[in-house]
């Protein structure tokens, strides 16, 4: 935290307060509209039920809502942290080789070109149906943002940075750690903020291809039932693991990153 | 008679682009005695931020002797160099005082020690009380006088400066000229000091190194033989309009 001016610091605090309750506002203002359409509009359960209808299909014991959700957000996190891995840790073999970088690098920028999603049908021939092959479509969506935006990051460092280390006869480790890690990290959680987003929508059609378990085989389920209450509640759920992956990342940039040099 | 810190002897340097080849530096020649402030002066392209390159073991020399060091001041490449560049080139996510830290850090140096000598540091850079902020927080000239701190913390016995104070409007940097010569008293150091500004090069320098652009090559190397230590009212001196008359002369511009 920086030391504000007392004043200042009243100010920023207030405005950050008034800012909350506005969005909350919004929010609730959306279920309030949701609700009221529903009342009085008069419209079929199966087209669009009440948020009370959508929170009631929760209690349906047949939809296994906890295992569900539980394989979607493993399908999730395993292709995110898979693509964080595997994305920074090319981006850092980009820097300390010229001619890797020269040679993969475009060769990266014309496969993310491919739909990801379109390589669905592909990854169930290779890796048949479950958990696995649905993580794999979230990790080949998510890589690139994190690794394009890292390797971008690592670029950044002054080159006269380079010499100051180079001078002290710094180990390649020490420029990493000390100097062009934390400087590439506002452009780190830039790639993984796009990347947890990704990741979501890999895993989701994933399940829509081809699976067994997670809410977006549920949905598929529901859906010839014309249960729309759980295809509704489906949603949300995801929609609430993908908040609680990109809430994390937040915290974390807000932890690692100081307020001037994050990218938004 | 004591010998040179810095000898160079017919020291020249080419650069190789696409086949073209670039002559960087050619016939560097001239000393610098341990405990000198020698101002390297030319206009851009002239070799002269090259020429600290090489100083600093940063890049090799194609022909010609550098040797740094001599039997009463030994010289160790890694760490007798302190290098400060244009910009202050501190690390925004780090405080004053981590920043000032860096080279001990990558040194390994006992940290306990460094830490009392970074303090030490920053009060003799005038930056008492700036250790816990970020470098957002400093100005332009606070900054690079952290980046000063930094260059010392690691006490190098020769420190490279490439044109530190270009990037100061005209008063700071005219600050910044009398606190170097009072760090430079109290240090101790040899300094070679790189600008484009001819007046700054013989208020600063015992003496100056003048160097010419197309062909890169070593024009003068001039003894300053004004008193010290030196005041900002010396810049009306005879003496000092002869100096900066004859390096004008010297780039061509007269």
């Amino acid at each position: 935290m920086r030391a504000l001016p007392q004043g200042e610091r009243m100010e920023a605090t207030s405005n950050t307060f008034s800012r909350t309750l506005l969005a909350v506002l919004a929010h609730l203002g959306l279920l309030a509209a949701w609700y009221a359409f529903v009342a009085l509009g008069d419209v079929p359960k199966y087209v669009m039920p009440s948020p009370l209808a959508t929170a009631k299909a929760l209690f349906d014991a047949n939809y296994n809502w906890w295992l569900n959700s539980g394989v979607t957000a493993l399908e999730i996190f395993v292709g995110y942290f898979l693509a964080l891995a595997v994305g920074v840790t090319l981006a850092l073999l980009f820097t300390w080789s010229k001619a890797l970088e020269a040679f993969f690098m475009p060769l990266l920028v014309s496969l993310n070109m491919i739909p990801k999603v379109a390589l669905g049908p592909l990854i169930i021939v290779w890796f048949k149906y479950g958990i696995f092959p649905n993580s794999l479509m979230a990790f080949s969506i998510a890589v690139f943002p994190i690794l394009l935006t890292t390797a971008r990051g690592l670029r950044e460092t002054e080159p006269e940075l380079l010499d100051l280390v180079r001078a002290l006869r710094g180990s390649r480790w020490q420029l990493f750690t000390k100097i062009q890690l934390p400087g590439a990290l506002p452009y780190i959680f830039s790639g993984m903020k796009v990347g947890a987003i990704l990741a979501v929508a890999g895993a989701i059609v994933g399940e829509f291809l081809s699976s067994d378990k997670g809410l977006g085989y549920l949905m598929l389920q529901v859906q010839v039932t014309l249960d729309t209450p759980a295809m509704f509640m489906a949603v949300i759920l995801i929609t609430l693991i993908g908040v609680a992956l990109y809430g994390s990342v937040l915290l974390l940039e807000r932890l690692l990153v100081s307020k001037d040099a994050r990218i938004t | 008679m004591t010998e040179p810190f810095i000898h160079l002897s017919g020291v020249s340097k080419t650069y190789h682009r696409g086949g073209a080849a670039h002559l960087a530096i050619s016939d560097a020649t001239f000393d610098v005695m341990p405990g000198e402030l020698v101002s390297l002066v030319g206009p851009s392209g002239c070799g002269k931020s090259t020429l600290l390159k090489v100083l600093a073991g940063l890049h090799p020399h194609d022909a010609g002797e550098v040797r740094i060091g001599s039997g009463t001041h030994a010289f160790d490449p890694a760490r007798d160099v302190g290098m400060v560049f244009q910009a202050p080139l501190l690390l925004k996510w780090r405080r004053i005082l981590q920043n000032v830290l860096l080279p001990a850090e990558i040194l390994g140096l006992p940290m306990g020690e460094a830490r009392a000598r970074a303090r030490a540091l920053l009060s003799l850079v005038g930056l008492e009380g700036s250790e816990d902020k970020y470098p957002y927080e400093l100005s332009g000239g606070m900054q690079q006088r952290a980046a000063i701190a930094r260059a010392l913390v690691h006490d190098p016995k020769l420190v490279l400066m490439d044109e530190p104070f270009g990037a100061l409007d005209a008063l700071t940097r005219e600050k910044m000229n009398l606190e170097l010569l009072r760090i430079w008293k109290e240090s101790g150091k040899t300094i070679l000091f790189v600008t484009h500004g001819i007046s700054e090069a013989v208020f600063l320098g015992t003496r100056v190194v003048v160097m010419t652009a197309g062909p890169a090559r070593m024009a003068d190397n001039i003894l300053i033989e004004l008193p010290t230590p030196r005041t900002l009212d010396m810049k009306t001196h005879e003496m000092f309009g002869n100096y900066t008359r004859r390096i004008y002369r010297l780039l061509g511009m007269e």
